[in-house]
């Protein structure tokens, strides 16, 4: 009996092992031939308080040792077993192929770690709150397909109050047209019992629809309305002097730091508090919550509301934190990649940021590696992140349990 | 307290679900609530406990009129109700679930697990209701599980607890247990509504009875005055007879030959452990055993429906094990799901439809690529005929039949061609009296023309009932048998065996 259990996990852990042997076999043939020459990778500009000397990796050394500790690593799994070992072993298998890749790339040359770590931050922002706008409306059992939507608003709504009322005016407007969005959706579905998937198409399409027209027809005539300031990175006293995390962590922009905020913020809201407590019983069983009082209705028009108010913070990003100005679809589906995150880190508000840094580092990577002029062709570089995405969300997760009424309306009697 | 309800009516449409009820609950006492499956009974109590407003009608609390907007309202009062179906959020902690809606809390919000973790230990020891107050409600066996929803109710210091058909869903042992805590919230001077079709429960527990029938309250009684058959005919409304008739046991040769069956859960764990069981033709095998102990997947894999890992399924001498439900069905397998609504028929059919779903393809049905739909119509009204099944029309959708109705058209379709072997599970789950009576007639046919007859329930009464042999299965495993005809068994050792014991 407990044999055939493990049979059958012991298939997945050699499937596992075959992967890393493949990987290590495809880096041994692939990669190690072009690694001559030594990598060079920067860790602090020349202006740091604290400078560290360079990491430099000579190339066809390291490639090779990544690609045997592959091998070994898969050889082990194949032929050992050890079901608890196999996640972790492909965890840190992909690490040590990413690196591999990563020297092989910048072998001869040199390259600002610090620098794309903390690109990675940056892009992992808008992913990260749509994540979290993600978590928290299917924590009440709504389905936001409408993120994407939501982020959009945000940013268009940014770029326009932004530019005739300031930044601080035009973060308070996205936060606040986000909301309205998130209350929309929460009446289309709460109240009116629309198909959620629906609803959120439809605000995707509403949204993305209306902020093209206006910035076509009326941004390109008064381009005034359209240059709005630019949050500048606050630097963190001291903290930000620290060598590599200075840069990456304590240099950075409000939105950075209102991403990690926002998910402390959600975590102890929904495991720590009362309301918390309520929200997840309204997604996990809401006739259960209903029996004892609380009520249904509202607790999803709350927390979708929040939502859509954590969406067109992150949706302000794409202007008020980057560029300074609205482009149509300039969000490019990155609230889809944000419930990917929010998927991957198994709806947890710290999850779903951890996962949103991973395609914050895989976006960032592939526009570094880009810059270095790999052979490979810089359309196949940008469809990393959506890769990273498929293959984080369909093979690492695996069973990851979504609240048990997500996506189902609640209808009282 | 006393609670009063007055011409209590409540519709859902055209559907009347009580009609002018008038019902008194006194502190201290068991009032045990009967009625057949549809009676109105769970509709009643929640109406009471706030969760449906009444059409017309009135409650009294001492005298006083209420009106409850919500459950909230009615908690407040002092009115808790234990759900036929748990309102338990599986994911969460007994404590987390005990609380849930009066949550103690500190600064900013913050739940005080703490307080709210003594205070159900506080309850659970007062009444004895043993739970860990940190274990994951899922982890958790139903009986344990009814505990919490106990305590959900006593922490809300209800005076009055109702509790919704809850023994459908526990051993006799366990029943036994749960009369005990039933009695000992009595004489902490709490009023209980104790919900129930089965007469015995009923005549056990209860000081007083009031019968439900269609929605109206057709009698009440005090217990020891009353007798099962008296009981039984006021539920139904019509003299009842509650045994069925059969021929002299006279088994043939093996039919059904399962060998070392194993089957996985989705999860991976084991559903059905090395299983060995013959069905010998012009038998019925009864398997008892508590839900979720395999039984489900046995009834799945032996139709075809779900693949084993390991064993083999003989049928009259042939390897069934990999057929597919078709070919089983044409060697004349018969199979009534244990789920009619999700696995026996499509809601949005029509009687007619439903009654071909597993021999359109063939003659004399099929016309070339088509339906001869005409054929179809004259042959399902003539077995709905047979059958018993009252619908309007057989062209009218499935959906809109009652509950006995449908199973009863499951069976005509199932039983209506050649069967040698007859795969039954749960075949009279949340069925009226009639209908349990014409279907176990059936199945009873079904084995006097020689047919093998396989039955998983959760009845133990309908076990005893039908079976030449009953097999108990306990995690996965026959832990084991009986043959009544040899030797008779009673109740409280099959129920013994069913919580485990024989192993
Ligand atoms: N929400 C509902 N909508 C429509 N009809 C309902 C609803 N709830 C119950 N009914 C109908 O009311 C009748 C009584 O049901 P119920 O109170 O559940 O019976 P019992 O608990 O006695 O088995 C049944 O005919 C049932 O179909
Ligand atoms: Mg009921």
């Amino acid at each position: 009996m407990t044999v055939l259990l493990d049979k059958a996990r012991q298939r997945q852990t050699r499937i596992t092992g075959g992967i890393l042997i493949a990987l290590g076999a495809l880096i041994a043939v692939f990669l190690a031939p072009d690694s001559s020459g030594v990598a060079t990778f920067r860790l602090s500009r020349p202006t740091d308080v604290w400078p560290v000397p360079n990491l430099v990796v000579p190339g066809g050394a390291f490639v090779y040792v990544a690609s045997a500790l592959l091998a070994f690593f898969g050889v082990r799994l194949f032929l050992r077993g050890g079901a608890r070992w196999s996640a972790r072993f492909l965890g840190i298998g992909l690490i040590i192929a990413v690196a591999a890749f990563l020297v092989w790339a910048t072998a001869g040359k040199s390259f600002s770690l610090t620098g794309m770590l903390q690109a990675s931050l940056v892009r992992a922002v808008p992913i990260a709150l749509g994540g979290l706008a993600g978590v928290l409306s299917e924590r009440v059992a709504v389905v936001n397909i409408g993120i994407e939507g939501m982020l959009l608003a945000g940013a268009f709504t940014g770029a326009l109050v932004g530019s005739l009322a300031g930044g601080l005016a035009g973060l308070a407007a996205a936060v606040a047209v986000g909301g309205v969005f998130g209350f929309v959706l929460a009446a289309l579905v709460v109240t009116y019992r629309m198909d959620q998937i629906i609803a959120g198409v439809f605000i995707n399409l509403f949204v993305l629809g209306l902020t093209s027209y206006i910035s076509s027809q009326v941004f390109q005539e008064y381009r005034a309305l359209n240059n709005a300031p630019v949050f500048r990175a606050v630097e963190i006293p001291v903290l930000s002097d620290l060598p590599v995390l200075g840069p990456v962590f304590f240099s950075q922009n409000i939105f950075v730091y209102g991403a990690f905020i926002l998910a402390g913020l959600a975590t102890y809201y929904l495991f720590h508090t009362r309301h918390g407590l309520r929200a997840r019983a309204v997604g996990e069983h809401p006739r259960a919550a209903d029996t004892l009082g609380i009520d249904v209705y509202r607790t999803r028009y709350v927390n979708v509301t929040i939502a859509g108010m954590v969406a067109g913070f992150g949706g302000a990003w794409f202007t008020l934190g980057s560029v300074g100005r609205f482009d149509e679809g300039m969000t490019g589906g990155r609230g889809f990649i944000g419930l990917a995150a929010m998927i991957f880190g198994r709806w947890h508000p710290v999850g779903a940021l951890m996962a949103a840094l991973i395609f914050g580092f895989a976006d960032s990577l592939q526009q570094k590696l880009a810059l270095l002029g790999t052979p490979i062709p810089s359309e196949f570089l940008a469809m990393a992140p959506y890769i990273a995405t498929i293959v984080v969300v369909a093979g690492v997760v695996g069973r990851a349990r979504a609240p048990a009424a997500d996506g189902k309306p609640y209808v009282k009697e | 307290m006393r609670v009063e309800l007055k011409n209590i009516t409540k519709r859902f449409g055209p559907v009347v679900a009580n009609k002018g009820v008038d019902l008194t609950i006194e502190p201290g006492e068991v009032l045990g609530l009967l009625g057949e499956n549809g009676a109105g009974k769970s509709t009643l109590m929640n109406v009471l406990c706030g969760l449906y407003e009444p059409t017309e009608g009135e409650i009294l609390i001492d005298g006083r009129p209420v009106t409850f907007a919500g459950p909230g309202d009615a908690i407040r009062a002092g009115i808790g109700m234990v759900h036929q179906h748990f309102m338990l959020v599986p994911v969460f902690t007994v404590t987390e679930n005990v609380i849930l809606g009066i949550e103690p809390v500190g600064q900013l919000d913050h739940l005080d697990l703490k307080t709210a973790r003594a205070e159900v230990e506080r309850l659970s020891t007062q009444y004895g209701l043993t739970v860990d107050p940190d274990a994951t409600i899922e982890t958790l066996p139903v009986g344990v599980q009814q505990r919490v929803e106990i305590i959900k109710v006593l922490i809300r210091e209800a005076d009055v607890l109702i509790l919704d058909e809850p023994t459908a869903v526990l051993t006799p042992q366990e029943v036994d247990e749960f009369f005990q805590i039933v009695r000992s919230l009595c004489d902490a001077g709490k009023a209980i509504v104790f919900i129930t079709h089965k007469l015995n429960e009923i005549l056990e527990v209860s000081d007083r009875i009031a019968v439900i029938r269609r929605g109206e309250i057709v009698g009440s009684g005090d217990p020891k005055k009353l007798t099962r058959p008296e009981l039984a005919e006021m539920m139904v409304g019509h003299p009842v007879d509650l045994d069925v008739a059969r021929a002299p046991f006279a088994p043939g040769e093996v039919i059904l030959d399962i060998q070392g069956l194993t089957i996985l859960r989705p999860d991976g764990a084991v559903a059905v452990d090395d299983l060995t069981l013959q069905v010998h033709s012009g038998e019925v095998v009864g398997i008892a055993g508590v839900q979720g102990n395999g039984q489900s997947a046995l009834i799945e894999a032996l139709a075809g429906l779900r693949r084993p890992v390991a064993g083999r399924v003989g049928f009259d001498g042939t390897d069934i094990t990999n057929a597919s439900p078709r070919a089983r069905h044409r060697m004349g397998i018969a199979h009534i799901p244990e789920d009619r609504q999700r696995a026996g028929l499509i809601g949005n059919f029509s009687v007619a439809e439903n009654m071909v779903l597993d021999s359109y393809y063939g003659p004399p049905f099929a016309k070339g690529p088509g339906i001869d739909w005409h054929r179809v119509h004259e042959d399902a009204a003539a077995v709905a005929r047979e059958y018993d099944v009252r619908t309007p029309s057989v062209r009218s959708a499935a959906a809109h039949l009652s509950g006995g109705n449908q199973q009863k058209l499951v069976v005509a379709r199932e039983l209506s061609r050649d069967t040698r072997l007859v795969i039954a599970g749960q075949p009279t789950r949340g069925l009226d009296v009639g209908s349990i009576a014409f279907i176990h007639e059936r199945l009873i046919a079904a084995r006097d023309e020689g047919d093998g007859v396989l039955i998983v329930s959760s009845e133990l009464d309908e076990i005893m009932a039908l079976s030449d042999r009953i097999l108990v299965m306990f995690k996965g495993r026959v832990v084991a048998e009986y043959t009544p005809h040899e030797a008779p068994v009673d109740k409280g050792t099959i129920g013994l065996a069913m919580a485990g014991a024989a192993t």
